[in-house]
């Protein structure tokens, strides 16, 4: 019998690339995914369940679907987009109950996709952060107190649940053709906003890297947690004139003041992006390539192929997108009068 | 390359390029546009620092090494010295001395007061000042086996008065002799004469720094002296006291690497042991020292 995933945050791009990915894979049986947004790419086989955001759901699924693999992709680290109770419920209500609902049930495998802001990002911080450094203050921003309190949940669920092999995933900043952060659309600007006087080193992460991971630990079932991130540290100003930009300049005091403003006119610079600016942060990624996994785009290849996208996007326009038809769907999955090749 | 003998070191020579080894051949793209490393040094910027520090090295501090050829010229070392001037001048000596000589890379350890400052901040970095943490420390030291400087009283050598000259502070919580032992790399000890002179502090003001948050606010006779010509500019000018350094014996602890931790005590005794051995060292030079200014 082949493997029964879940997939939360089929709506976001991560979601659907990964079951787009394990829909390829003949050793996967079932793909189940859930949102409260449909998916944005074509799914052939995937099955797609709407759901509120913070999965009350959940349990029925999992009792019904018999799901063995859950992939957890649905946390948000763009502060931009929701406000902060938004953000809650979805990181820390939704991790709640969905590892309420893969309690005693059959699930076996849990792959967790957090994020590199869990370290912080402060002046007395190592180059190099390892999954296991310690954070040496309290969390500071919205956004790292919600993945702080998700991986308290993700640890709580490992040890009640030892038989759950759990994997979580901390990525660095994602850079790609497909993939809108509030890093990349600075990089979009005419010109890059900088910190006045501070130049830190960024590391990136190409989006098909991120997929990569996300199927490389599910494949070679390994469990524990995980930096994943590009080789490489490059200063700010160089990830700018990489894209052919100049930086601009802003005050490195007072920025309360100002980014409500340039927030205004559509430029956001929320807090924790503001701190990385002035430091930046390293991810050690020993870990995950010493368990054998290969990366695509080193930290400056993913800027170069993220601004070589950019330029194409720009001058031939945004490629078709898909547009999820809950009828179409339906009929392509399960009218008799589509002939259906066995995989 | 040729050990620098004792004879070569007197007279300096003009400034190489430092060699800094090349990576393994990288098998994916990285389509790097500066020369900046991971911990923020540019090889262009340190070379443009040498170039204007010269001059100040050669003809204002004069500087005279003794021992050079202890530090290793190959593998990871810890160089530790004693620390002075309300604007530290032994930092730039000691890294300027060596990679002029050694033609090896020197990383600068320092407190993260540095990193908070723009403009200096990002100066200090590309120049080869990495913050002074144990990862940092450690993976220099262990993985890239490179040569790291770090003074083990911290801002209180700075930070004392005139008349406390040449009077080592306690050696912190001897964090570099752990790191030291947990690289499994020499500690190699610095004694430093002329730093004290070439800024020294009359008067501290501790209520102004602890207001400013810095370590210390300090009169310094520079400010008396150039403050006049220079107005504040004259605070940032050294004095031209004569520099002489002494590199001690390299001290190898009897101990394996990578331990999750080491005995207390004899951490703390083999830090005591190098405050000791670096104190001797400055109380020996400073009794042949016939002039501040001379030497």
């Amino acid at each position: 019998m082949g493997k029964r995933v879940l997939v939360t945050g089929l709506g976001t791009f991560w979601g659907a690339r990964v079951a787009k990915a394990l829909e390829a894979d003949p050793a996967v049986d079932v793909i189940v995914g859930l949102d409260t947004r449909e998916p944005l790419l074509e799914l052939e086989r995937t099955e797609y369940v709407k759901s509120d955001e913070n999965y009350s759901i959940l349990s029925r699924i999992v009792e019904a679907t018999q799901v063995d693999t859950i992939v957890h992709t649905f946390l948000v680290v763009d502060s931009t987009q929701m406000r902060g109770r938004s953000m809650h419920e979805i990181n820390v209500i939704g991790t709640m109950n969905l590892f309420a609902a893969a309690t005693d049930s059959s699930v076996r495998t849990v792959v967790v996709k957090s994020s590199s802001y869990i370290y912080g990002c402060e002046p007395g911080d190592p180059v190099w952060f390892t999954e296991e450094t310690p954070r040496q203050n309290p969390p500071k921003h919205r956004v790292e107190r919600s993945l702080t309190e998700v991986e308290g949940y993700v640890r709580d669920f490992a040890v009640d649940n030892p038989h759950v092999a759990v994997t979580m995933l901390r990525f660095s900043n994602v850079l790609g053709p497909e993939l809108s952060t509030p890093l990349s659309r600075l990089l979009e600007l005419p010109v890059v906003p900088s910190m006045f006087g501070f130049d830190p080193r960024f590391q990136f992460v190409h989006e098909d890297d991120v997929v990569r991971a996300i199927l490389f630990v599910l494949d070679h079932e390994l469990a524990g947690v995980f930096n994943v991130a590009g080789d490489g540290l490059l200063p700010w100003s160089e990830v700018a004139g990489i894209c052919g930009k100049r930086t601009l300049a802003l005050p490195p005091i007072g920025q309360g003041l100002y980014t409500s403003a340039l927030g205004r006119l559509g430029i956001d610079l929320p807090p924790e992006i503001v701190d990385l600016l002035k430091y930046g942060r390293g991810l050690d990624n020993g870990r995950l390539k010493r368990a054998g996994f290969d990366y695509t785009h080193t930290a400056a290849g993913a800027v170069e192929a993220f601004i070589e996208s950019l330029r194409l996007k720009r001058t031939v326009g945004p490629t078709a997108e898909y547009q999820y038809e809950r009828e179409v769907e339906d009929f392509f999955r399960r009218s008799p009068a589509v002939v259906r090749r066995p995989r | 390359m040729a050990r620098p003998t004792a004879e070569s070191v007197r007279t300096p020579g003009q400034l190489l390029p430092v060699h800094v080894p090349a990576p393994a051949a990288p098998e994916l793209a990285d389509p790097r546009a500066s020369d900046v490393d991971e911990w923020g040094r540019s090889e262009r910027t340190r070379q443009l620092a040498r170039t204007l520090f010269a001059p100040m090295y050669d003809h204002w501090f004069r500087v005279e090494w003794e021992g050079l050829e202890k530090i290793p010229a190959d593998g990871g070392a810890l160089l530790v010295a004693n620390h002075a001037a309300a604007i530290p001048s032994d930092a730039p000596v000691i890294m300027h001395g060596i990679e002029t000589e050694l033609q090896r890379p020197v990383y600068g350890l320092a407190d993260e007061l540095f990193k908070k400052v723009p403009v200096v901040g990002t100066l200090w970095s590309r120049a080869g000042g990495v913050l002074a943490h144990p990862d940092n420390a450690y993976r220099l030291l262990r993985q890239q086996q490179q040569l790291v400087l770090a003074f083990p009283e911290g801002s209180k050598g700075p930070g004392k008065t005139f008349d406390e000259r040449y009077q080592l502070r306690r050696f912190g919580r001897a964090g570099f002799v752990q790191i030291a032992m947990r690289a499994g790399v020499p500690v190699v000890p610095i004694a430093v004469v002329g730093a004290e002179e070439s800024m020294p502090m009359l008067a501290n003001l501790a209520p102004l720094a602890k207001a400013l948050g810095l370590p210390y606010a300090p009169i310094t006779a520079n400010m008396l002296a150039f403050g006049p010509l220079l107005g504040p500019l004259g605070a940032l000018v050294h004095l031209p006291a004569k520099f002489k350094l002494r590199v001690l014996d390299p001290v190898h602890f009897d101990v394996p690497p990578d331990q999750p931790r080491y005995s207390r005590s004899k951490v703390m005794d083999e830090a005591e042991s190098i405050r000791q051995q670096i104190q001797d060292a400055l109380y020996d030079m400073l009794r042949h020292r016939r002039s501040v200014w001379r030497g």
